[in-house]
């Protein structure tokens, strides 16, 4: 009599950042034959190679979303997550802290695999993998915090690292033997040469490398601007446009109540014509001029002022007399002959 | 016509047929365009086609690669100096 033994297929849902990381873990299951899906949230700050592509305009080589990229080229399917609002809390009071600028590594890490979790629970997954490297990242991946991440979010010992898992204690897939911890790997530190060797051996060689974190809030001068939004409002609430704001475009702030998004080429003055209808907006008539939005209260001797600000930044700087055409959402439009403001006069702390 | 299991084939849709529904994507930067995609085939029959404004370039990369992961049709693309318009036909499987 022959001996039939069925094997459930297992699922893993994997968190795609669209670094190289989750693609080699999502790999490396793949290799095990477990059915894997990915997640990949949006919080509104994640890397985008799509602001410079607005930046570079229309004719620059195409940029791609790297979670959609990494997802296509493993043959799985991604689904995006929209977590802005509910990201909100873990930015502004993070129970851990930030790490080196305004980046909640720890929290964003135990929300996001607690929302996995949640989704792994919904779609009746197995389990859940990251792209986690012992001692990797300075805070948010030191060994002391990969138990907080896996207790705090609730997904246990159901959550597993392929990259890692010989240097952690054996996981619920590997003592069931969904997955064969012998055929998991034990990296750890700062070096990245095994993973590039792994990619190597599979053949992988283009992915995503952002420096330093997978959002922009490791990026010490985006989190300048944010503080100056925080500062500027007197709370540190935010909306997603907001956010996205502060990726585009020159910021001046000549005053604490209001400021002055300047577009820095033809890309993102188109992206701002959008926010047109919701913000008074500026640009030259007379001369080629980007498109400037006034983010803030103001009256019409302060209009009149940024007038003469963004006049400094089209082709008629030296000119005597620019004229300056008004949108106001409210107020409708009007224009201005103005003398743009002398080049010392457009101050640097103004700059965001 | 109808093929024997109950699906048109591709080639027996009206490319040209009304969408099912219009999309508002302007501004958004990506991925939103695509997350508001996601969520607005949940709710199409299969064979609609949903027609979506979007402003973001990286439209032009990001909404074919996720059409092809889940076997959506792209049946025309629109390209203006400001805006991009996308004609999708939801997946018949
Ligand atoms: S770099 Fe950003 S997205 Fe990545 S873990 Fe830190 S806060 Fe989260």
């Amino acid at each position: 009599m022959i001996q039939t033994t069925e094997h459930k297929q297992r699922k893993a849902v994997s968190l795609i950042s669209g670094g190289l990381d989750s693609m080699l873990a999502t790999k490396a299951m793949l290799d095990q034959s477990i059915h894997v899906e990915g997640l990949n949230f949006y919080t509104g700050f994640c890397h985008s190679g799509h602001t410079s592509a607005i930046r570079n305009n229309r004719k620059a080589k195409p940029k791609r979303n790297d979670a959609l990229w990494v997802a296509e080229q493993l043959g799985i399917k991604l689904h995006i997550i929209d977590i802005v609002d509910d990201y909100k809390d873990i930015v502004i009071n993070p129970q851990y802290g930030y790490g080196k600028n305004l980046n909640p590594c720890l929290d964003c890490k135990v929300f996001m695999v607690k929302q996995a979790k949640d989704w792994m629970l919904e779609n009746d997954f197995d389990f859940i993998i990251t792209g986690e490297v012992i001692g990797q990242r300075p805070k948010s991946q030191r060994k002391i915090f990969m138990p907080i991440v896996a207790k705090k979010s609730g997904a246990d010992d159901r959550l597993l690292r392929p990259l890692c898992a010989k240097n952690l204690e054996p996981t619920l897939p590997e003592r069931e033997g969904w997955v064969d911890r012998d055929k998991l790997f034990d990296f750890s530190g700062r070096s990245r040469k095994p993973q590039f060797a792994m990619a190597k051996e599979h053949g992988i060689e283009d992915f995503a490398q952002p420096a330093g974190g997978c959002c922009v809030l490791t990026d010490a001068n985006y989190t300048k601007k944010l503080y100056d939004l925080w500062e500027a409002r007197g709370n540190r609430n935010y909306e997603l446009d907001d956010i996205i704001l502060l990726k585009i475009g020159r910021h001046i702030r000549p005053q604490e109540h209001y400021k002055l998004i300047i577009g820095r080429e033809e890309g993102e003055n188109n992206f701002l014509e959008g926010y047109r209808y919701a913000y008074t907006n500026m640009r030259s008539i007379s001369h080629n001029s980007p498109l400037a939005l006034i983010d803030g209260e103001v009256t019409a001797e302060e209009i009149a002022y940024c007038a003469r600000i963004v006049a400094r930044f089209t082709d008629g700087k030296h000119a005597d007399n620019v004229t300056m055409q008004i949108t106001s959402p409210s107020t409708g439009e009007w224009q201005l002959n103005v003398k743009p403001l002398a080049e010392t006069d457009v101050k640097k702390e103004w700059y965001v | 016509m109808l093929k024997k299991n109950g699906m048109y084939k591709m080639s027996q849709i009206n490319p040209m047929a009304e969408p099912a529904k219009i999309l508002d994507a302007r501004r958004l930067l990506c991925p939103m365009p695509v997350i508001r995609i996601q969520k607005q085939m949940k709710e199409l029959q299969a064979g609609d086609i949903l027609k979506v404004f979007c402003t973001d370039p990286g439209t032009l990369q990001d909404i074919p690669t996720w059409c092809r992961m889940y076997g959506h049709d792209i049946l025309n693309t629109e390209e203006s100096a400001t805006e991009i318009i996308f004609f999708i036909q939801k997946s018949l499987a």
